[in-house]
């Protein structure tokens, strides 16, 4: 009887974080036996893995967030959007220097993360339509600044932007001469916010109040948590956290453009469930969603590599990917249910 | 002998809109004692447990703990107080590790961080001290109901709670559990934790006890040591007849008992958790009561038959032809009907209106494809409104704006207008003034005298004596037999509700 | 005394489902008349009525046709279905596929359009089908299934077209869209009309109606009534597919082309918006198609009238979020309740004002 619930501790929650593990190292290595040629099996290219979803995991680190807590934010795509053109629009339109961009950016983020959780926490809107209107008022907000595309030319920006850290491995080139691995500082901050949330999440009050609400609100509430305080904090690091992987993204494009981080929230929901985290509330880890963003990150590397695919085809496996694990978990919570009715 | 009284609950008074809930009712409980509060629905022991603990303030009386008067505006208050309860739906987070459950809120830390091991190793001690055998790093969701109830209890015990209220621990726990659960409380009376005890199961209340206080209709019946409350006695307080002047009730039933003209029969029908498998045979023209305390699963018994949760074991058999009954709408075709219990819950459609609610039965039974004309739905909800009088400003009136008694009786006209062979009603006259209860008896034997075989289910024994003409009787989960005949008074009924001996002194 | 009476009849009125609806209605109008006093004037030009109002009509058809099987599935499942415009890009790219037997551009019809049509109408159901299954059958919450299909819909639309955007420039192809043969009413008008009269003889000639209010107001009593609530949900979302995929047939129409990226963009929020203007309760339960049809008509208007005061279609969204969250504020029970004891405190002193002024 004991050495069953042992075999079950297993199937729950780390069961799914273990798929995700495998399924990375599995098609990634995969990647690097198929497209060796292509220079899939390369250093920088794992590298470039991190540099180019920098942004993501931020914004998936704050997804997860509102998630342990049973929520969901679907505005994150349009605030990237918005942050973007913001800063672009700051620093090129109105002269102003890139540390204030920095900071109309987490403000922004901010914003939206207050609003957002007031209606959902105090006025007790589903989080859904919320952010669903969130999503479309940041989208039409950044038109409102412009229609237009706008380049960011800023000095200490690009600067920042292409400000190179090398690594202490790498290739050598055909001459034998060696070319190390390189990141840019978007990677250490991305990485940064993983292990400081991871750490927030473990061993703070809050971060186990989260989990606690998403558990059971009800219980929560009897165990003298305050539920409402802790929830409209989660929405507002959210928005923080998504003003801040909006500026990493903004690092990463150099522009500010209304179409931008389109379907940006999928990716972020995506790899949140990907990594475990349970559409429900309750389970969850940054780490987690960490793999996630790299698999998600790995599919659109593999598909660029392969070359003749069109790019929609990551969106597709993306999608179908989401729709596994979220049958997944749904069947995983059925078994449940009846083993506990049994 | 002389024990410390830690609380005092004098006259509390609690009016809901309408209603009153508790009428200056007297509570005491000492330190160490199993104190069981009990009651049937109604009689106002979860009212007093809310009063109590915050939940809801109350009009008159005061509550004195350790000598001073305290007023709890929330569960949060009651538990500073020193006051803890641990309710039938635990109220943990499932998907944290135990210590976490026991220590949530209150985490011990270390540099401003919670000190996981520090927490593990006092859980460790905690659960150890109370013989809890599980570790404080299981999660939650990994430990039977049982398991997790003892987590609750440990959790109010280390915050050092002096008086522990257990609402119903033991309804979902099997034997095995339940003496599990016994032992931890006899070890926290040892402590001098005062516990009241809300339950249902007798057998329960005589092994841990040691005092009863019985509530009715709000008001406070007494307080008794269990030594000097024989089960047939407490029994008839619960129930509201004193034991020694039983005035017998006749039942007003015209006619004789008809018997061999069986329209259900239910062989070894049983559903896991709630009712073990039981035969029961309805006959023509027949009212049968099903009687028990609440919780001895005469609700989930006649919900069996009928599929409302679908059988596990055994077989229903209409007019001696075997029928599959997967969901409800199989049973309402095989002629069931069935007026559920909890009428807010399972029985209204609170936004459509009388005349809909009247015909949805009907509709669903006659499938999609063939909807009623509007002429037939407003004949047949003019029709019931009339023949059962419901007082409604029109039939497109909603039905959550009418009160109790009429939204009873259109749940009624509902099944009535599907003419069952088979109605089954579960406590039809709860909550209703006392003019449409004596109607809604009427025409419980009315129905019977056109043919109808009905199932009858209430927590009053007079309203059942006067209306069935055979009882089957539950406890625990069980049907422990049938009385009928001359055999059929309060005192038989009580006695076999009661079970054991009649004089357990 | 008088007084007493004409508020009795005002509360009347105010208190009828369709009053809300109305009124937005009435506001949006007479905002447009006074910034166009010409709204209202519709005149015939080349042989077609031309006109603001009718542009709204003609404009608002795809809506209104979406907005009732977002109306049912609300009203059922008490969520809403967030794939509606990337099911009608699906549909879309299905119809010109067929129709332009898989060229980029086609001149001539390459296939019937019967087929065309039945063709994107079964993909589309089959859509709804699939957000139908995991909703009713593993019980997901309605806007994370259909997300799925939100992202992944205008994909799969791409796949379809390879990329391209399939032109069928054919005369029969854009009646959907334009006009038929003399007739001077634009042909969107019909199918929206045809669609609002179809869904409502089916509400009225099946139970359906009955059924889908009865499980969205209360699951677990309807199943005691023999109701099978999870074949219901799945059925408003198989008929919202349907319904998606005709408004994307039209919508192709107008354009004579299958757009993966444009086609019914940013519809599936004007479709909430217009079922919360309808007097719609976003939670389930009881449901009015008609008022989510003047939603939608409103909505329109409102567009046509952002339009002429020279916001671009971009910048429209945030207009209509800000619609969305006013809406859904005032549906709140929680804001409800409190302005319940505001006006109760209120009524309160002024009882006491008037006690003292006695």
């Amino acid at each position: 009887m004991e050495k069953k619930k042992a075999k079950r501790k297993i199937n729950s929650s780390t069961f799914l974080l273990m798929i995700t593990i495998v399924l990375f190292a599995v098609m990634y290595i995969a990647g690097m036996i198929i497209f060796e040629d292509k220079g899939f099996a390369k250093p920088q290219m794992f590298m470039n893995l991190f540099i180019s979803n920098a942004g993501l995991i931020v914004i998936g680190c704050g997804m997860t967030l509102v998630m342990i807590t049973g929520g969901i934010d679907i505005s994150v795509g349009s605030v990237t959007a918005l942050v973007c053109m913001s800063a672009a629009y700051a620093m090129e339109n109105k002269g102003m220097s890139a540390i204030s961009a920095v900071v109309i950016s987490l403000l922004i983020g901010i914003l939206f993360g207050v609003v957002q959780g007031y209606l959902v926490t105090y006025l007790e809107i589903q989080p859904f339509i919320v952010t669903l209107a969130g999503m479309f008022f940041g989208r039409g907000l950044t038109a409102v600044i412009s229609t237009d595309m706008i380049a960011i030319k800023n000095k200490t920006f690009l600067a920042w932007a292409n400000y190179r850290i090398n690594l202490p491995f790498g290739t050598y080139n055909r001459r034998g001469m060696f070319i190390p691995a390189y990141i840019y500082p978007t990677v250490i901050i991305a990485l940064g916010v993983v292990i400081l949330i991871t750490i927030m999440l473990k061993f703070t009050k809050f971060g186990r109040n989260l989990y606690a609400i998403g558990g059971n609100q009800q219980s929560a509430v009897m165990m003298g948590l305050n539920v409402k305080r802790t929830k409209m904090k989660a929405y507002v690091l959210d928005g923080f956290l998504a003003g801040l992987g909006g500026f990493l993204f903004c690092l990463n494009s150099c522009a500010g453009f209304v179409e931008q981080a389109k379907g940006l929230e999928m990716d972020a929901i995506a790899s949140a469930v990907i990594g475990g985290t349970l559409l429900s509330g309750g389970v969850g880890t940054v780490i987690g969603t960490l793999f996630g963003v790299l698999i998600n990150g790995t599919i659109s590397s593999l598909i660029t590599t392969q070359g003749t695919l069109s790019s929609w085809w990551v969106r597709i496996t993306l999608s179908a990917l989401l729709c596994f694990f979220i049958v997944l978990q749904a069947i995983i919570a059925a078994v449940k249910r009846k083993k506990k009715k049994n | 002998m002389a024990q410390k009284t830690i609380l005092t609950m004098k006259g509390i008074t609690k009016t809901f809109p309408g209603v009153k809930a508790l009428s200056n009712v007297d509570f005491k409980l000492c330190e160490g004692d199993i104190h069981a509060l009990m009651g049937e629905n109604g009689a106002g022991k979860s009212t007093l447990i809310k009063v109590l603990t915050g939940i809801y303030p109350f009009d008159a009386g005061e509550i004195i703990m350790d000598g001073k008067a305290m007023v709890n505006k929330s569960p949060q208050d009651a538990q500073n107080n020193g006051i803890s309860t641990v309710y039938q739906e635990v109220n943990l987070c499932p998907n944290l590790t135990v210590a976490e459950n026991l220590f949530i809120g209150r985490e011990p830390k270390k540099l401003g961080m919670i000190n996981w091991k520090e927490m593990n190793s006092r859980s460790k001690v905690l659960l150890e001290s109370l013989d809890i055998d599980v570790a404080p790093t299981t999660l939650l969701d990994e430990c039977s109901i049982a398991i997790q109830q003892m987590i609750a209890i440990a959790r109010a015990v280390d915050m050092e709670c002096k008086v522990l209220i257990l609402d119903e621990p033991t309804s979902s726990l099997d034997e095995e559990e339940v003496e599990k659960l016994f032992a931890l409380m006899k070890k926290l009376k040892a402590k001098g934790v005062g516990i009241i005890f809300v339950t249902h199961f007798l057998e329960q209340v005589y092994e841990v006890c040691d005092k009863i206080t019985v509530l009715r209709n709000g008001e406070l019946v007494g307080e008794y040591d269990v030594e000097n409350l024989p089960r047939v006695q407490l029994v008839a307080k619960m129930m509201g007849k004193d034991f020694d002047d039983l005035a017998d009730i006749k039942s007003e039933r015209s006619g004789e008992v008809k018997e061999g003209d069986p329209v259900i029969e239910a062989v070894g029908v049983s559903h896991h958790g709630s009712i073990k498998p039981f035969d029961i045979t309805f006959n023509k023209g027949e009212v049968v009561g099903l009687t028990g305390l609440l919780g001895s699963g005469r609700s989930e018994l006649v919900r069996a038959i009928y599929g409302a949760d679908k059988a596990d074991t055994g077989e229903v058999k209409v007019f001696g032809k075997k029928v599959k009954i997967n969901a409800p709408l199989d049973a309402m075709k095989a002629g069931m009907a069935y007026l559920p219990e909890d009428r807010k819950k399972d029985g209204i459609l609170a936004d459509l209106s009388v005349r809909e609610n009247i015909i949805i039965a009907l509709q669903a039974k006659r499938g999609m494809f063939k909807p009623m004309k509007r002429k037939e739905m407003e004949d047949a909800a003019t029709n019931f409104i009339n023949l059962l009088q419901i007082k409604t400003a029109s039939m497109e009136t909603p039905i959550k704006s009418l009160s109790g008694g009429n939204q009873q009786k259109v749940i009624l006209g509902r099944w009535l207008l599907t003419n069952p062979r088979f109605l089954i009603l579960d406590e039809p006259t709860r909550g209703i003034d006392i003019g449409t209860k004596t109607e809604i008896q009427k025409l419980v034997l009315r129905l019977a005298d056109e043919g109808k075989s009905i199932a009858f289910i209430s927590s009053e024994v007079e309203e059942m004596l006067r209306t069935c003409s055979r009882m089957a009787v539950l406890r625990d989960g069980k049907k422990v037999g049938e009385i009928k005949g001359d055999d059929l008074t309060q005192e038989k009924i009580m006695e076999t509700i009661a079970g054991g001996d009649k004089n357990n002194e | 005394m008088s007084n007493e009476k004409k508020s009795f009849n005002w509360k009347a009125i105010t208190q009828h489902r369709l009053f809300l609806p109305i009124v937005c209605l009435l506001v949006v109008l007479l905002v447009n008349v006074i910034k166009t006093p010409n709204f209202f004037a519709v005149s015939i030009k080349n042989g077609v009525l031309y006109g603001y109002l009718v542009d709204v009509v003609n404009r608002a058809s795809e809506l209104v046709i979406v907005a009732i099987g977002m109306t049912l599935v609300t009203a059922a499942s008490g969520g809403q279905d967030i794939s509606v415009g990337a099911v009608m890009a699906v549909a879309a790219a299905v119809c010109c596929q067929i129709l332009s037997g898989g060229q980029v551009s086609t001149n001539e019809l390459m296939n019937s359009m019967a087929l065309a049509i039945i063709a994107a109408i079964i993909v589309a159901a089959i859509c709804g089908a699939f957000n139908g299954f995991l909703v009713a059958n593993l019980g997901i919450q309605p806007m994370v299934a259909t997300l799925i299909l939100f992202t992944a819909g205008r994909g799969i639309a791409q796949l379809i077209t390879k990329g391209q955007i399939t032109y069928v420039r054919v005369g029969s192809f854009k009646v959907m869209g334009g006009y038929i043969g003399k007739c001077p009413v634009p042909t969107p008008i019909f199918f929206a009309i045809a669609a609002i009269i179809i869904v409502n003889l089916v509400l009225k000639k099946t139970a359906l109606g009955l059924y889908i209010e009865s499980v969205g107001i209360n699951g677990s009593a309807s199943r005691l009534v023999g109701l099978n609530s999870t074949m219901i949900k799945f059925l408003t979302y198989v008929i919202c597919g349907i319904l998606s995929g005709i408004a994307g047939i039209v919508a192709s129409s107008r354009i004579y082309s299958a757009d993966a990226n444009n086609i019914g963009l940013n519809l599936e929020m004007d479709a909430i918006l217009a079922v919360a203007l309808g007097g719609n309760v976003l939670s389930g339960g009881k449901f009015s198609i008609m008022g989510s049809v003047i939603g939608a008509y409103t909505i329109q208007a409102l567009t046509t009238t952002l339009y002429a005061m020279n916001v671009s279609a971009d910048q429209l969204p945030v207009y209509k979020a800000v619609v969305v969250i006013i809406i859904v504020v005032i549906q709140s029970p929680v804001f409800r309740r409190s302005v319940d004891e505001w006006k109760k405190k209120r009524a309160l002193k002024n009882n006491k004002a008037m006690e003292g002024g006695h």
